[in-house]
């Protein structure tokens, strides 16, 4: 190893901090909804660095196995349990990230904008509701215009 | 002004949750064996399944029935989105063609990628690589000829026939399994010899059925997406 295992991991973690902060901002502040889908992927990534980093180990091995085939062989293995984990969460982060772009599609195709205020405010027209109160439901973090539509007609 | 004022809540959340994190991080060992379970199923992995990929193993034989959740969880998505995206009956796409250089580049990568996915399905047991992997790269070799050729029709059919079946298979092997090694998904047929081609039992078969199951979905997800971007279509919509 060219790097001392506590920079590295120092490194790592500070790496899963940025994503994460990166991608709620992205959530948060921009009020296009394709920012948000990929802030949310950013998200995804940091967690999913956070996880593998979690299961180094210091001078071990990848955990396959080769010639001669035997556990002892092969001497220290990193953890396969995170990194199955994350397996799974990078493929299920594949299907939120389709179904989040298919809606993004769909509101760009009825809507013809993808700024979650425009979105909404249309809403407000459409639905005959009070344009300030859905446009206070738009204003929550990464809101979806359904969400938003229904924070209008439960309004009193 | 309420615009500035949501900018700095935001700003000033962030600040607190990234201080928090790294104080939490800071206490965390690093490098270390922080759990048990990893390293005694990476001392027994071989033994049980017969799988050198360890990753495998864990993902197949002792989280198998995790695994068979995921792929319904990819299937839901994918089912969810082609339903929003409003399926196959919708014009066909009429995309102007692609360049030469990935209209060419496109017929010279198909057969590579195909040998490329098959090989990193079949031998997920043995070396880095797996059903999952291998079916994104498959997906791929199908989706680079739709980039190079957009106004070509899609087989919606076909790619939904392959995923059906190959989640039937899952599901069978698992029920096999419960037949003749008393739970569900156990690996059956043997461990084997460690590093043949045919060894670890049914692993390999469930991840030709992973593999398949993946790249059709991907492949068919892709496709509806690319086909619901056409801005022709998006026309006639509004």
């Amino acid at each position: 190893m060219t790097m001392d295992a506590e920079m590295l991991g120092k490194a790592l973690y500070a790496g899963a901090v940025c994503l994460v902060l990166l991608g709620l901002y992205g959530m948060v502040v921009p009020r296009n909804l394709m920012r948000i889908v990929l802030g949310l992927v950013l998200l995804e990534s940091g967690v999913n660095l956070f996880l593998v980093a979690a299961g180094f180990r210091a001078d071990a091995a990848a955990p396959i196995l080769t010639a001669p085939f035997t556990a002892q062989a092969a001497g220290p293995l990193v953890d396969p349990v995170p990194q199955a984990l994350v397996l799974t969460a990078i493929v299920i982060g594949v299907g939120v990230l389709a179904l989040g772009l298919a809606l993004v599609v769909r509101v760009k195709e009825a809507y013809g904008t993808l700024d979650t205020h425009a979105v909404a405010n249309r809403m407000a027209r459409e639905t005959g509701a009070d344009p300030a109160v859905t446009a206070a439901g738009a204003r929550t973090p990464g809101a979806l215009p359904v969400a938003a539509g229904r924070t209008a007609e439960d309004a009193p | 002004m309420k615009g500035n004022a949501r900018a700095f809540a935001s700003a000033l959340f962030l600040i607190g949750l990234g201080l928090m994190l790294v104080t939490l991080f800071e206490a965390l060992p690093f490098g270390g064996a922080p759990m048990q379970v990893g390293q005694a199923i990476a001392g027994r992995a071989l033994e049980d399944t017969g799988a050198t990929n360890i990753v495998s193993a864990v993902l197949l034989a002792y989280r198998g029935l995790d695994t068979l959740g995921e792929v319904a969880i990819l299937f839901v998505a994918a089912t969810a989105a082609g339903l929003v995206l409003g399926g196959a009956g919708r014009a066909e796409a009429q995309g102007t063609p692609a360049g030469f250089i990935l209209r060419a580049a496109a017929a010279l990568l198909f057969p590579f990628l195909l040998v490329l996915g098959a090989y990193i399905v079949i031998h997920g047991h043995l070396t880095p690589g797996g059903g999952f992997q291998g079916g994104a790269i498959l997906a791929a070799a199908f989706f680079v000829p739709l980039l190079a050729h957009p106004a070509s029709p899609v087989n919606h059919g076909v790619a939904t026939v392959v995923e059906a079946f190959a989640g039937a298979v899952f599901v069978v092997i698992g029920l096999a399994g419960l037949v003749g090694g008393g739970a569900f998904l156990v690996p059956l047929l043997g461990a084997g010899t460690p590093g043949d081609l045919f060894s670890a039992g049914s692993l390999p078969l469930l991840y030709l059925a992973i593999g398949l199951k993946v790249g059709s979905e991907l492949a068919g997800l892709m496709a509806r997406i690319a086909a619901a971007g056409d801005p022709a279509r998006q026309g006639g919509k509004a």
